[in-house]
């Protein structure tokens, strides 16, 4: 292991004396996509036996990591270390083969295939013949996959068993290839409670059997709960590693969003004037939106004339609460009211006709046509209204266009470039204009400044402000903490898919908002009039506890270290 | 003479230029193929001669201006051929009441197919090429039944004068497909459906949240590329004076999607090229009567034929890998 790294961001250097010795280490590795930096000089040590957590926001460089980690990138400098020996890992099956394992978020098995064959695939036990063994190879799966407390006909096809349990079938194929690493990316992502607990009990397993498990999640109670140390990645630097049962919940959410939990609001950085006199009707009511693994009954109320920020880490469920008021996202339950009409049937078309305009969080997949022009970019949504009988009229178009290209300053060649010849701001810009130009009543902003220059976000922050001022209804989406408490009059937090509180008035700063991210879930959400970060600490304490249920934190290296040498051993 | 094709072969590469040849590469290959038979070919630029090969041509830029519509939104159809041969078919059986009749029973086949087709792709969410081969397969068979897979001679003295037909020296049969080529190129280029046809193809969650009616533009699209491959199995069985289910049609999908591909409109939808697609139809026409007058047996034609295919996609990948 790396002891300078390590000793200097632990908090207790203590403790680092009888840590067991690393299994994998990243030692300074940089990665460039494209001379975009996505991984700056990062280092990871993996302890033998340690559950270990990588934690960070969108673009922190988790995936980046991973993908070094398990040969699928090559680093372009540093070095990686297996048991003390660097090694270079031309293909993810080569770090398979050195007992790196990776379980990915989307099952990555072959779904017609029976649950023994993916699991012995590419290594299936042979007969005499040097045929498939078949019957070996349904009993050694079999009892498997009952060490991990999973009963199921190993003949089936992989696609007929559930998420949950297929999730099992990966993680026995890892575990089964002699793995001294599990690398474990979101995998509770899709399983219902009770998989989540098979799960747990199973990596609490591989803990006893001294496997290293590199766990990836953005759920505070899963991290809390099972894993000893934590990584925190931001923007591809290394900002923390250390154990995790020192860390309270706020310190972690604010290292991985670079706020410091002391930091209070500073205005005049971003171009939001601040609050809106909103109306006391709301325009939209939205009343238990659920959806299964995605939205747990979400309500929220949007006023004429207010900025509402949703706010909540990734994985809360925010695109999703955007994508549910849009009609984008086809709900089990729950009802949008706009106006005083409720939307019978969902669809776009149907929350557009009605009023509600979706700026998409993804503008290459979901906004812009790329082939198309900046026009008719900008009227596409429009078009019907810009047409007799079926005809288009070039025009109204026209004068529709010159008017948002001037008013939101869309710089182009003219109306007529192409599209995905534009900067990414002036793109967001267009997709702005589509949805002005359809003069909606609710505005619903999913990340409307990412990924695009500063001088953009600034003007397209003052237009979200303005349009409030006259009395649109906006919803705004946003990771970036300062605009969303700027901007917002009032902020919804969500966690799990769940509405965890709501944040009002003049007192919603930025350490409310990291107060009511962190928060436990069973204690209620920080009430706005409290500062949060003084309610945090408390909350903390039970979350230190479950280590003791979960696997046991403290554990001896001694204890499981006759099984693991044997394990290491039988590596091909 | 075979060494034109390579040739053409060469200078695309040459050009170093994709994005242009994509473009206007079809056009030049047309004029380039006019020069060299004027200057080496006898009797080609002959009225006659000129006017055999737009007659011909025609079904196949008919029925190439619906598959252009169809690729568009990122799709194909396969059916093309089928519903031809199904058009063929009913024309026998309704043309004792009389030519319009029988014309409308066909071309509510194309709509028929069109239709189911749409629905399928729109609707059921099938990939266009499985959602369309079962009518490709199924619509021949089910013409075979209704012609009892019998050759019928034409004697409907209408339906023989659409197709030997003309109109100051045009035939008829090459002025519907001009005037379809101008109304596909209206549709495309002033209307809303046209209009929301290019985006459905250029990025289909995009229009799906803007709001477009995505799946009746889907249906629109395949029930029209139907009712234009109808109306070509009527034409193409009014020039034979047969109707012939077995054979009509044959391969017709294939050349449909060269003229398209050839006429530079990609496979991955966004674009409407309808020019291009009449154009492409034209250059695989005049490619393969080129040939033919130099006394080389059609199988160089179709060698001549991958050629130019080949070119025509190497030149669309190139331009999108950038």
């Amino acid at each position: 292991m790396a002891p300078s790294e390590a000793a200097l961001a632990t908090p207790h250097p203590g403790a680092d004396g009888a840590a067991p010795p690393a299994v994998l280490e990243a030692v300074g590795v940089g990665k460039r996509f494209a001379g975009v930096v996505a991984l700056d000089d990062v280092s990871l040590t993996l302890r033998r036996g340690e559950i270990h957590a990588l934690v960070g926001e969108n673009g922190a460089g988790k995936s980046t990591l991973i993908k070094v980690l398990t040969g699928v990138h090559r680093p372009d400098s540093g070095e990686l270390r297996l048991g003390g020996e660097p090694v270079s890992f031309a293909r993810p099956h080569e770090a398979q083969q050195a007992g790196v394992s990776t379980i990915y978020q989307e099952v990555n098995l072959v779904p017609m295939m029976s649950v023994a064959r993916n699991i012995f695939l590419g290594r299936e036990p042979r007969n005499r013949l040097r045929l498939i063994d078949f019957p070996r190879m349904h009993r050694e799966a079999a009892d498997l996959l009952a060490g991990f407390g999973v009963t199921a006909d190993v003949r089936r096809p992989l696609n007929t068993l559930g998420v949950g349990t297929q999730q099992m079938v990966a993680l026995a194929r890892a575990v089964s290839v002699q793995a001294r690493v599990v690398v474990m990316d979101e995998p509770t992502s899709a399983l219902e409670p009770r998989e989540v607990e098979t799960l747990f009990r199973v990596i609490e397993d591989l803990h006893s059997r001294d496997i290293a498990i590199l766990y990836v999640s953005h759920r505070m109670d899963e991290l809390y709960r099972i894993c000893e140390r934590v990584t925190v990645l931001r923007d591809g630097r290394l900002v923390h590693t250390g154990d995790l049962a020192g860390l309270d919940r706020t310190q972690l959410v604010s290292m991985m969003l670079g706020r410091e939990v002391s930091e209070v609001r500073r205005h005049g950085v971003t171009q939001f004037s601040g609050a809106h006199d909103a109306a006391r009707e709301p325009v939209l009511t939205a009343r238990g939106l659920s959806r299964r693994h995605l939205l747990d009954e979400v309500s929220l109320q949007l006023r004429p004339g207010e900025v509402l920020g949703l706010g909540g880490l990734l994985g809360s469920g925010r695109t999703e609460t955007a994508k549910a008021l849009a009609g984008a996202l086809p709900l089990d339950s729950g009802t949008v009211t706009v106006g005083g009409r409720e939307l019978r049937r969902p669809s776009p078309a149907a929350a557009i006709r009605a009023g509600i305009s979706l700026l998409s969080e993804d503008r290459k997949a979901e906004g812009i046509v790329p082939g198309l022009s900046v026009r008719e970019n900008i009227v596409l949504a429009a078009m019907p209204r810009l047409s007799r009988a079926g005809v288009v009229s070039r025009k109204q178009q026209d004068r529709i266009v010159r008017i948002f290209m001037e008013r939101l300053r869309i710089k182009a060649a003219g109306p007529e470039q192409k599209v995905e010849e534009l900067s990414g701001g002036n793109q967001q810009k267009v997709l702005l204009a589509r949805w002005l130009c359809l003069e909606p009543k609710v505005l619903l902003l999913d990340e409307p400044t990412r990924g695009i220059d500063v001088g953009a976000k600034a003007e397209v922050q003052a237009l979200i402000d303005e349009l409030a001022q006259e009395g649109l209804a906006v919803l705004l989406i946003s990771s970036d903490v300062e605009e969303l408490v700027e901007g917002a009059d009032r902020m919804v937090v969500l966690r799990g898919g769940a509405v965890a509180g709501e944040l009002s008035g003049d007192l919603v700063t930025e350490a409310d908002l990291l107060g009511a991210l962190a928060a436990h879930p069973s204690e209620p959400p920080a009430p706005a009039s409290e500062p949060a970060v003084s309610e945090t600490p408390a909350s903390e304490q039970p979350a230190c506890e479950p280590p003791a249920s979960g696997p046991p934190a403290s554990e001896p290296p001694a204890d499981a270290s006759p099984s693991a040498p044997h394990a290491d051993k039988e590596q091909p | 003479m075979t060494q034109l094709s390579p040739a053409l072969g060469r200078r695309a590469v040459r050009l170093a230029a994709p994005a242009w040849f994509q473009k206007y590469g079809v056009y030049t290959a047309v004029a380039a193929l006019l020069v060299y038979n004027a200057a080496f070919t006898d009797h080609f630029l002959t009225a006659a001669n000129l006017r055999t090969q737009l007659v011909q041509v025609a079904p196949v830029v008919i029925v190439a201006l619906g598959m252009a519509l169809v690729i568009g939104t990122e799709g194909v159809d396969l059916s093309v051929g089928s519903t031809m041969a199904l058009a063929a078919a009913l024309l026998p059986l309704y043309l004792g009441y009389g030519i319009v009749p029988a014309l409308l029973v066909a071309l509510v086949a194309g709509v028929v197919v069109g239709a189911v087709n749409g629905t399928l792709v729109a609707v059921v969410g099938l990939q266009p090429i499985v959602a369309t081969l079962a009518l490709f397969v199924g619509g021949r068979g089910l013409a075979l039944v209704m012609a009892d897979g019998q050759l019928k001679q034409i004697e409907n003295a209408d339906l023989l004068a659409l197709g030997s037909g003309e109109v100051l020296g045009v035939p008829d049969v090459v002025l519907i497909a001009g005037v379809l080529a101008l109304v596909v190129a209206g549709v495309v280029h002033r209307t809303t459906f046209g209009r929301q046809l290019v985006a459905v193809g250029g990025n289909r969650a995009a229009a799906r949240l803007a709001g477009l009616p995505v799946r009746r533009v889907l249906i629109g699209v395949y029930v029209l590329c139907g009712v234009l491959a109808a109306l070509a199995g009527v034409l193409a069985t009014a020039r034979l004076t047969a109707s012939d289910p077995s054979a009509l049609g044959n391969l017709m999908e294939l050349s449909a999607i060269t003229a398209v591909v050839v006429g530079g409109t990609p496979l991955t939808g966004g674009s409407v090229r309808v020019l291009g697609t009449v154009t492409g139809a034209l250059l695989m026409q005049l490619l393969r009567a080129t040939l033919v007058k130099h006394d080389l047996p059609d199988s160089t034609a179709q060698m001549a034929q991958a050629a130019i295919i080949l070119i025509a996609v190497y030149v669309a990948r190139e331009r999108r890998s950038r």
